[in-house]
């Protein structure tokens, strides 16, 4: 193991590490800490400029409440959900399928198809934003969540088969080749033997994958407007907007929006790590 | 395996089954293909094409396009908010680069097994997740002059107050600075997963040689490491590239302009208020797209390379 195990060293190096790791944490996060502080603050701390000081009561509860009742942050949440989820599964459904072809077949065109598949996933997405955005004006689409949702699983298609193809390349030849000699369907093949193999697959795509989409900003801004479409990363701007110079009730909101995906990670933490490493890094 | 449970597919042969079991192996993968590719193609691979057709026109968006060939890139020679956006744009990518030792430090300051520590990593990790549209709006409020934490601790030392969002010279720095806190934590996080890989022998073997701290790092584990340095790389310079919800949230490309990226510049050209100017737009993506187009030409070399190689 590199660094040298704690353990193995001197006893004031021990301590120290023991007393550096909470405070090097607390460093880390103190912009977060302050915002999570200043959510549970009243609005009268902030017209009397007691910004740091102990807060004069504990109004998290009214702040949060008001978040949720008072404003459209719950609709901006659940358009987020009704964006997020489809994209997961048709981005995933989609990669499983492609990842499947390049993974296991062997043709001419594969490495290029492939290569198309990451290369796409790189490009800035300015250079489709005027294209993209005129198309899904063509279908009627502008401002709706459908939209935003092809667009979506369109591009994380891209990301996807780059992991789902690496999965299966990883996975033994031989299963699919004995299924061959015993005369299965590929389609078959697909459904029950390989399918079933890269469930770890499936769910570190699932959670990555809406984590990004959960966070997205720019196509939200590009393609939908009003607060009957749009999710939650562009409503915490008219949300702020709304509120301006309520800070207690920003902080909340924005916490509030920053929350589902630090959910999904803690209950998936493994399945999440798998795929930021892109499955390269064992 | 399930040899009871598989379907017994000699059933029935003839004309069109049997052609079917002759070529299946040939035509299931572009079946299998056909959705994600057609996909793929109508919203990402087209798009490219046809922005680069459009920045051949002045277009508002919603009239009939004028076709006026390279005029667009001439001006774009001539406009200084673009040599703004291009020069930060070098900031950032060089600047950002930092996100990668700094994740090294920290994962090797993390790389322990003393009690709690999957949830220091977990935590550490932590500023990742969240939204960068949410990671402006905190940094925003810790640079704010008035009340924000960097001011108030500065004051404690006796210095400030400095408006980093609002002073040229600083701005473009407070914004990276904010974009390096996720994307540190991102390499934290690739470099943890790759020092579990890290063969002990070799360390204990470098150990017995009498390598120790730097040295060890450098030679022997560093180059374990390289499969993990090579992703942070890659998913640094896409970052770099791809800034623009910091930009927008927290300065909206300001003050004066100053702290416009490509990204933004292209943005602010084609969609806002300033006027719909598809057409020049659609220029300065094909400029971020050709910078991009150079990396991701190594990347895709780099991949091959090993593809060949396996």
């Amino acid at each position: 193991m590199f660094p040298t195990p704690i353990e193995k060293t001197s006893r004031p190096w021990q301590l120290t590490y023991q007393a550096l790791l909470p405070v090097a944490l607390i460093l880390w996060l103190l912009p977060l800490i302050a915002v999570a502080v200043f959510s549970i603050r009243p609005d009268a701390d902030f017209t009397t400029g007691n910004y740091w000081g102990w807060p004069s009561s504990f109004d998290g509860i009214t702040n949060y409440s008001k978040v949720f009742f008072e404003s459209d942050m719950p609709r901006y949440l659940l358009n987020s959900v009704f964006i997020t989820v489809p994209t997961v599964i048709g981005a995933v459904a989609l990669s499983a399928m492609t990842g499947f072809a390049l993974g296991i077949y062997k043709f001419r065109s594969n490495l290029w198809i492939f290569f198309m598949f990451v290369a796409g996933n790189f490009v800035p997405f300015q250079i489709l934003m005027v294209p993209v955005r005129d198309l899904t004006l063509d279908m009627g689409l502008y401002n709706t969540k459908t939209g935003l949702v092809l667009f979506h699983i369109a591009f994380q298609t891209g990301f996807c088969t780059l992991f789902m193809r690496n999965f299966i390349r990883a996975l033994p030849f031989e299963l699919i080749e004995a299924a061959r000699v015993e005369g299965v369907a590929e389609w078959r093949i697909f459904w029950y033997v390989v399918l079933p193999l890269m469930k770890p697959a499936l769910a570190a795509l699932a959670v990555l994958i809406f984590t990004f989409i959960w966070n997205d900003y720019f196509w939200a801004v590009v393609l939908t407007q009003g607060v009957e479409s749009q999710p939650v990363t562009a409503g915490i701007t008219s949300f702020n907007a709304q509120y301006r110079a309520a800070y207690h009730l920003m902080s909340a909101g924005s916490i509030v929006a920053a929350l589902p995906p630090v959910a999904m990670f803690f209950l998936m933490q493994r399945h999440f790590i798998a795929g930021l490493t892109l499955g390269a890094v064992k | 395996m399930t040899h009871a449970t598989l379907p017994d597919t000699h059933a029935d042969r003839g004309g069109r089954r049997g052609w079917w079991r002759r070529n299946q192996i040939a035509v299931s993968p572009w079946l299998f293909l056909a959705p994600g590719v057609l996909f793929f193609a109508l919203y990402v691979i087209f798009p490219i094409f046809q922005s680069f057709n459009v920045s051949l026109y002045r277009w508002d968006g919603l009239g009939e396009p004028t076709f006026i060939g390279m005029e667009n890139y001439d001006e774009l020679r001539y406009d200084p908010a673009f040599y703004t956006s291009l020069r930060n744009n070098v900031i950032w990518l060089l600047l950002y680069l930092l996100a990668i030792p700094g994740g090294l430090f920290i994962a090797l300051f993390l790389n322990q097994t003393v009690t709690g520590i999957r949830l220091y990593k977990s935590l550490f990790f932590f500023p990742f997740v969240i939204s960068q549209v949410v990671v402006g709006l905190v940094f925003t409020w810790f640079y704010d002059p008035t009340f924000g934490l960097l001011n108030t601790m500065l004051a404690w030392v006796g210095l400030g107050p400095i408006n980093v969002l609002g002073d040229p010279t600083y701005v473009t720095y407070g914004i990276i600075a904010a974009g390096l806190w996720p994307q540190t934590a991102y390499c934290m996080i690739l470099y943890l997963t790759g020092l579990n890989a890290v063969n002990p022998e070799q360390i204990e073997a470098g150990r017995l040689d009498g390598a120790r701290g730097w040295r060890m790092l450098w030679y022997i584990v560093l180059p374990q490491l390289k499969p993990a340095t090579f992703i942070a790389f890659v998913v640094t310079i896409i970052g770099a590239l791809r800034s623009f919800d910091l930009i927008s949230i927290m300065t909206n490309g300001g003050p004066f302009g100053e702290s416009r990226v490509l990204s933004f510049y292209m943005f602010e050209v084609a969609l806002s208020e300033y006027g719909f100017r598809m057409g020049y737009g659609a220029a300065i993506a094909v400029v971020l797209f050709l910078i991009m187009l150079c990396f991701i030409a190594y990347f895709l070399w780099s991949m091959y390379r090993e593809e060949k190689a396996r």
